[in-house]
């Protein structure tokens, strides 16, 4: 479904991102591991074409969408949530989601949407008239979520969606992305909670300082004893 | 008692012109982060091409009008294409430098091709007439005025509120990038906002020259002033702040000179002085708030 090839990324003269490949395959969830710094978000941010690249490729299906434009790009189907959630917090949280569906000219195909983000989360209709910004933290990132989906993405891209959650709020959000995957959906995760991450993962690409430094599927990398001791803060016994 | 009544017509007259102004300044702040400092600047143009349209064509006088609206809300977009979409990556002082450069440059090209003496606007007869109402006289124009500008911001209002449009500008004024991540076309949206700022500033300054019926390169500075202060009483990139503050400065300055004659000189000075208070006593204006992060 999507295939970046040799991306690099650079601001000002540091490089961020060297030479990244990666692949992402229908009805997977693929997640992206590694440290602050490594390149994570900015890899999500120049496939959404947010940040110039410096070079590489960027394919979807069998388009390249290296140079389009960020709204073109969400109207050939990839939304990202992006970090810390921004939700638009002076509009309501329909409005919010009416404009996850910015693109989308059918107005009853956004009906129809709005009742199914509905479903996916009734937290969002009881609230649906009250200002986004009035939500609770875990309310916001369902409804940056939510918002995501409206395009019916035929890649949705997740930046740190436990970020700054407490932890049963960041089960149900693992638990919500299982339930949109088991919906058909492909998926890219960033995650600093890795081995949240690769328990839900069919393949996961392990970053460090802008570079691949492992991949494999999520039980492989899960049990790699590089991967535990870096990012599952586990001690070899 | 009719004295007052008197005064407060003038006042909501002069009231409702700062408002139309003053929504323009908290608009493209709002999306933008910018003070347009050339915005009293459209607001001269619109008086002068009112008065063009009308006297280089026989066309009556409201077509005139609303032909000389259109073509100031053009000349808005462009003014954004060229002095400010161009340094939309750059540091915000580049751009707020740039548009001190554009005001300059309207007033010195007005001065250039519209010439330096004041020229007499011709006011419509229908707009020109006196009315008395028992011991209160006003002008046709002053009751026009609060209507014209109530009139328009009921539209702005369902604008803003109702439309696609109108929540892809409220979006942008607090997230670029999530807008961008919606799919909303940026530039489209600020160009947006550019041509219905200037529609009003141009709006207003057709009707401040019926009711003060002289034309001068320089005649938006002063206003254009007044009414960025009038949007910063308001607070800033609220724009039901806009349209009060743009009330409290017109019936001041009146209602001041009115009581207080010998005051007349200081009128301009009056909407500094509330600034300054309003500066001290609530910095983000009336209606202004700050965001916090939710955790």
């Amino acid at each position: 479904m999507l295939k970046v090839n040799d991306l690099h990324i650079s601001y000002g003269g540091i490089k961020a991102v060297r030479g990244l490949n990666m692949t992402i395959e229908d009805n997977k969830i693929v997640t992206l591991i590694g440290a602050n710094g490594a390149g994570k978000s900015s890899t999500l941010r120049a496939i959404m074409g947010q940040v110039p690249k410096t070079s590489g490729q960027v394919l979807f299906g069998d388009q390249d969408i290296t140079n389009l434009h960020t709204r073109d790009i969400v109207k050939e189907g990839i939304a990202l949530v992006p970090e810390g959630r921004h939700v638009f917090p002076n509009l309501t949280v329909k409005e919010n989601l009416i404009l996850g569906g910015y693109t989308i000219q059918d107005q009853s195909a956004i009906a129809e949407r709005l009742e199914n983000a509905y479903e996916l989360f009734p937290i969002l209709k009881e609230r649906s008239w009250q200002k986004a910004g009035t939500l609770s933290g875990g309310e916001q990132q369902m409804l940056a979520v939510a918002r995501g989906l409206m395009i019916r993405p035929k890649l949705l891209m997740l930046d740190e969606p436990s970020l700054g959650l407490a932890p049963i709020l960041i089960n149900e959000i693992f638990e919500i992305i299982k339930t949109i995957h088991a919906q058909g959906n492909t998926i890219l995760l960033i995650e600093q909670n890795a081995k949240k991450a690769l328990e839900i993962a069919d393949y996961a690409y392990v970053l460090e300082t802008g570079s691949l430094a492992l991949e494999g599927t999520g039980p492989e990398l899960l049990h790699n004893e590089k991967v535990q001791a870096a990012y599952l803060g586990e001690q070899k016994s | 008692m009719a004295f007052f009544i008197q005064n407060l017509v003038n006042g909501i007259s002069l009231g409702s012109l700062y408002a139309l102004l003053a929504i323009g300044y908290t608009m493209v702040y709002g999306i933008l982060r910018l003070i347009n400092f050339a915005h009293g600047d459209i607001f001269m143009l619109g008086a002068y091409l009112s008065f063009y349209v009308m006297t280089l064509t026989s066309l009556p006088w409201w077509l005139a009008f609303l032909i000389a609206t259109i073509l100031t809300g053009i000349l808005g977009i462009v003014l954004e294409r060229t002095a400010y979409a161009p340094l939309r990556q750059e540091a915000r002082i580049n751009v707020l430098i740039s548009a001190i450069g554009a005001s300059f440059l309207l007033e010195n090209l007005a001065i250039l091709v519209f010439g330096g003496r004041p020229q007499p606007f011709p006011v419509p007869e229908v707009l020109d007439r006196s009315i008395k109402v028992g011991q209160v006289s006003f002008n046709i124009i002053q009751v026009v005025i609060p209507i014209v500008t109530a009139v328009l911001l009921l539209v702005l209002h369902f604008v803003v509120n109702k439309t696609k449009t109108g929540m892809a500008m409220r979006a942008l004024a607090t997230d670029y990038e999530a807008s961008d991540l919606m799919g909303i076309n940026i530039n489209l949206i600020i160009s947006v906002t550019f041509l219905i700022g200037s529609l009003l500033a141009a709006v207003g300054g057709i009707l401040y020259a019926c009711r003060y019926p002289q034309l001068l390169p320089l005649m938006g500075m002063m206003p254009g002033i007044k009414c960025f202060i009038a949007a910063v009483i308001g607070g800033i990139g609220n724009m039901t702040g806009a349209v009060v503050g743009g009330m409290i400065l017109g019936m001041a300055e009146i209602m001041i000179v009115g009581f207080l004659p010998s005051l007349n000189d200081y009128r301009d000075g009056f909407a500094f002085i509330i600034l300054i208070l309003i500066l001290i006593i609530k910095p983000t204006g009336l209606f202004g708030s700050t965001a916090k992060e939710k955790v």
